[in-house]
């Protein structure tokens, strides 16, 4: 299972956060400065994989964000590499041209989308349309209610 | 009070804040007005609030005050608010908060919401942070959402229970009878968190794993028809029809294919298919393919297909893509042990991943290296792994240096290479090694013993080159101090010869001691062999002598007492110099450097050795005596003026003349009743005989008595034995050295034996004294004890 799902600029700045295991605030803000510190620091064409404790890190680099998965040990870490993919085309999707602004500014909706593709560290749903429908039928649950100002472009 | 912005302005203001003040102060503003609004009766903008307070907690500031608000938004009729709460609760709330508990009767409720997104995340939250109460209280509810008709919750409920599984693993029965009814499903997303859910169960409960492997045929041919579908746009990456669930499915059967033979037969020809027509140019392939091999070596295949997996982690081995690569050497590491033959035939290109710019890669080649020596190509493999040594990252060196040690310990192919292996090592990564490698090196050169000569040389070369890296120098100077003579005499057939005159090796051993890059212990390494050196050399033995000397009023505590104790072996001791540092005896691999009591078979006690101290103590504070204190260590003293007679000791104690005088004499005291007594030794009118005191089965009790018959008097008299290995020696204080002439003292020592093993008692003692000013030194074997006495 996924342990954890952390997405960081080159400057260090978290931009999500997702812990599928309990764990403390402490152990979390070590993670996080584990994390930055390792994968900011590796050359640029290194490598994806790399080993933490008994974690296997998969991270990648889409523009100016680090996309950071934590996996266990029996997990396919070329599989991680390609559920990072599948993430960033579904905010693509979504967003339309995603870039780091729209995550910073919007990052519930990157956490609605991330919820609807992933549950408990687990991948539930494979198909990308069908997320990206569950996502419009949510957002407009959302509108009928009361206005949100954020509309996602299509 | 400023009135509260919308998330976006309030992101927009955090962002421009131009210093991390700046943007305290901000962010405090804001969690105070959002305080507030907590505390109002419920506006229209709740959630906006929370979600800003979330906003905050993703910048590493304290948010605990949301968690009610959270609870409070979860239980809300709107869904936004329910959406936020949510997030909110995933975010702020673990099991470890009390709060989390308030949140399961909302869930509970929310479970049966008529919408299916409030459903959906309620069973988003409950998984994600769900502690084992609250999966408790809501199985049941998860139970039957499994069976609902809605595939949009049956996928998420699937899920859900997985994680009720893992937190507790007793609630896996209730869902298996309801998970493999799944399996029929065509929706990919149900297919899929019914695969795991099945994982679960299976690894952990047996009797699950028996269940289901009757479900393998189902599974082959949901496989198959991934594997042979057509194009589906909704699933397909790269090609490859829905790979997430491909490999799924293959983790699965990997799990019910082992230890079983038929579920293993029922998958062999779907795994050969796979990994034949997987196309693997793009990384979805490869991670199918991955995961194929990773079953097929896994499971009871057979061995065709096994040869298959094996060619394609060669393959990927070639693969331009170094996560690819990587890739290929984790699992070669997997399956070294099982297959090592068919590893071996990659050996070349994991050698070459040793070069590779790449940690993660060098690493894996690394290890995929060591475990891949074999007696067979030790030497190529060393070559590699030594130029891999001298270049590879600072945090591999010490686990290469250990794994290079290892290698060699158990592969070399002569002595003389281990030899130079283990100093190349030390030259080029010294530092990283472990402690205890310089002990075993000097261990396995003292067992080469033809290669003193040539092992001097070289450590000698490498020490005038650089003395920066503390094992080697340490070694080098041990070696030295044992073989110096080896290496002033110069010739060596296998190094080029080398004029060493004994000023270089003094210079070489002076600049250790100075040095700033010397640790204490090298320093004391340093020491010790320059004083070794001085029954070794003959010209420069004054230079000894003051190097010593000087180190006597040394800071370093170590050090000067160790000068000190030489200096005593100059002054007074002089005698006995050539006996104290002599070649050491080649040492046992399996006793550490220092033994209490027990003795190699035959050979004099050697000056390292500790023995129990004299029975008495009291140090006296005259300078006189605190050198004589020191000099226990050659041997328990009882008067300053005397010399020693058993092997040294490290306790600084000196025994009271009269006191130990008066144990003697307890002892002395038996003599009057008739014992036993047998003389061992008898010559220049020296006389030395054996008393048995007592004698039980296991210990014996014996005193040696010295008498002159001659003229003068016998002066710097001392007895030295030996027992056999299965016996434990311990030899008290001798009443004194001088034996006065013409019978009229003698001088005695008490001997204990230890003979646990009630071993035949054989001891040898070796007499030295000075008699009419000729030195005599002698050995006499005891082989016959005196009976014991009849009490």
């Amino acid at each position: 299972m996924i342990r954890f799902l952390l997405l960081f600029s080159r400057q260090a700045k978290l931009r999500l956060q997702k812990w599928y295991t309990p764990l403390s605030d402490r152990e979390k803000k070590k993670i996080i400065r584990d994390m930055t510190l390792t994968i900011l620091a590796r050359p640029p064409r290194s490598c994806n994989f790399l080993q933490w404790r008994d974690l296997k890190i998969v991270y990648k680099r889409y523009a100016s964000l680090y996309f950071c998965c934590g996996l266990e040990e029996q997990d396919n870490e070329l599989v991680a590499l390609e559920f990072i993919h599948r993430y960033v085309e579904l905010l693509d999707q979504y967003f339309g041209n995603v870039c780091e602004l729209d995550i910073i500014f919007n990052f519930e909706k990157a956490y609605f989308i991330l919820d609807e593709f992933v549950i408990g560290g687990e991948i539930q749903e494979t198909s990308k349309l069908c997320v990206a429908r569950s996502m419009e039928e949510s957002d407009s649950l959302q509108e009928t209610m009361e206005e949100y100002v954020n509309k996602p472009t299509y | 009070m400023t009135p509260s912005v919308r998330l976006q302005e309030m992101i927009r203001i955090i962002r421009s804040a131009r210093t991390q003040g700046e943007e305290r102060g901000v962010i405090q503003r804001e969690c105070a007005a959002i305080r507030a609004q907590f505390r109002q009766a419920d506006n229209g903008g709740r959630s906006h609030n929370l979600a800003k307070l979330l906003y905050v907690h993703m910048l590493g500031y304290p948010a605990h005050f949301g968690q009610m608000e959270c609870v409070r938004l979860i239980a809300s009729p709107r869904y936004s608010d329910k959406r936020v709460g949510y997030l909110g609760a995933m975010m702020l709330l673990d099991e470890k908060q009390d709060a989390s508990l308030l949140i399961t009767n909302s869930i509970k409720n929310d479970l049966s919401h008529s919408s299916q997104y409030v459903q959906s995340l309620a069973l988003c939250t409950l998984a994600c942070m769900g502690s084992s109460e609250m999966c408790r209280d809501l199985a049941p509810e998860i139970e039957r959402l499994l069976k609902s008709s809605n595939s949009y919750i049956k996928k998420k409920a699937a899920l859900c229970a997985v994680h009720i599984v893992r937190k507790v693993p007793e609630l896996g029965e209730m869902f298996t009878p309801s998970v493999r009814a799944l399996l029929s499903e065509k929706n990919h997303g149900v297919l899929h968190g019914a695969v795991v859910l099945i994982t679960e169960l299976c690894e952990r409960n047996p009797e699950t794993l028996d269940a289901f492997r009757k479900a393998v045929p189902e599974l082959v041919q949901i496989m198959k028809g991934l594997v042979t579908s057509g194009y589906s746009p909704e699933h397909n990456v790269a090609g490859i029809s829905d790979p997430f669930l491909q490999v799924r499915i293959l983790r699965l059967l990997r799990i019910l294919g082992r230890n079983s033979d038929t579920a293993s037969d029922a998958m062999n020809d779907l795994l050969a298919q796979v990994a034949t027509n997987t196309d693997s140019s793009k990384t979805a392939g490869s991670a199918v393919l991955y995961e194929t091999v990773l079953t097929i070596m896994d499971i009871k295949s057979e061995s065709g297909l096994r040869v298959l997996a094996v060619n394609i982690l060669g393959r990927f081995l070639l693969n331009n893509d170094r996560n690819i690569r990587y890739i290929s050497m984790t699992s070669l590491q997997k399956i070294v042990q099982t297959d090592h033959n068919a590893v071996q035939r990659h050996r070349g290109t994991i050698v070459d991943c040793l070069k590779d710019p790449d940690a993660s890669v060098k690493r894996r080649a690394l290890e995929l290296s060591l475990a891949l020596v074999s007696a067979a190509n030790i030497r190529s493999m060393m070559k590699e792994l030594l130029t891999f040594l001298s270049s590879c990252p600072p945090e591999l060196r010490a686990h290469a240096a250990s794994g290079i040690f290892n290698a060699a310990e158990r592969y070399a192919p002569s002595q003389r290479w281990h030899i130079d292996t283990i100093l190349h090592v030390l030259t080029t990564a010294g530092g990283d090694v472990r402690d205890e490698t310089v002990p075993n090196l000097i261990q396995l050169i003292t067992t080469a013993s033809d290669l003193h000569s040539y092992t001097v040389h070289k450590l000698y070369r490498a020490l005038v080159t650089d003395i920066s890296q503390q094992s080697l120098v340490q070694v080098a100077c041990w070696c030295i101090g044992e073989y110096g003579d080896l290496l002033l005499k110069g010739d060596c057939e296998e190094t080029e010869p080398a004029e060493v005159t004994e000023d270089d090796v003094l210079d070489a051993l002076e600049t250790v001691l100075q040095s700033h890059m010397s640790s204490p212990s090298t320093r004391a390494f340093a020491l010790t062999a320059t004083m070794k050196l001085s029954t070794r050399i003959r010209d420069n033995i004054d230079r000894i002598r003051s190097i010593v000397s000087i180190y006597g009023s040394c800071i370093d505590l170590e050090l000067q007492q160790r000068a000190v104790e030489y200096n005593a072996l100059f002054k007074k001791y002089d005698h006995m110099r050539a006996a104290v540092l002599e070649r050491m005896p080649v040492i046992d691999k399996s006793s550490p450097g220092h033994t209490n009591g027990e003795i190699p078979g035959g050979t004099v006690k050697e000056p390292e050795q500790l023995k129990p101290k004299p029975p008495v103590t009291g140090l006296t504070q005259q300078p006189a005596s605190q050198v004589c204190d020191l000099l226990d260590l050659l041997g328990g003293t009882d008067k300053p003026s005397e010399p020693s007679l058993a092997p040294p000791t490290t306790a600084a104690t000196s025994t009271n003349s009269t006191v130990g005088g008066d144990l003697l004499d307890l002892l002395g005291g038996l003599e009057p009743t008739p014992v036993p007594t047998v003389t061992v030794y008898e010559k220049n009118g020296v006389m030395v005989k054996l008393q048995c005191d007592k004698h039980t089965d296991t210990a014996v009790t014996i005193t040696l008595i010295a008498s002159n018959s001659t003229e003068n008097d016998v002066t710097n008299f001392t007895l030295q034995a030996a027992v056999p290995k299965s016996i434990q020696l311990q030899m008290k204080a001798p009443s004194g050295d001088v034996i006065p002439a013409q019978g009229m003292g003698h001088v005695t020592q008490t001997v204990l034996l230890h003979n646990p093993s009630k071993a035949t008692l054989k001891m040898r003692v070796r007499v030295c004294y000075s008699s009419q000013g000729t030195m005599c030194q002698d050995t006499v074997q005891v082989d016959s004890f005196p009976s014991p006495v009849e009490n």
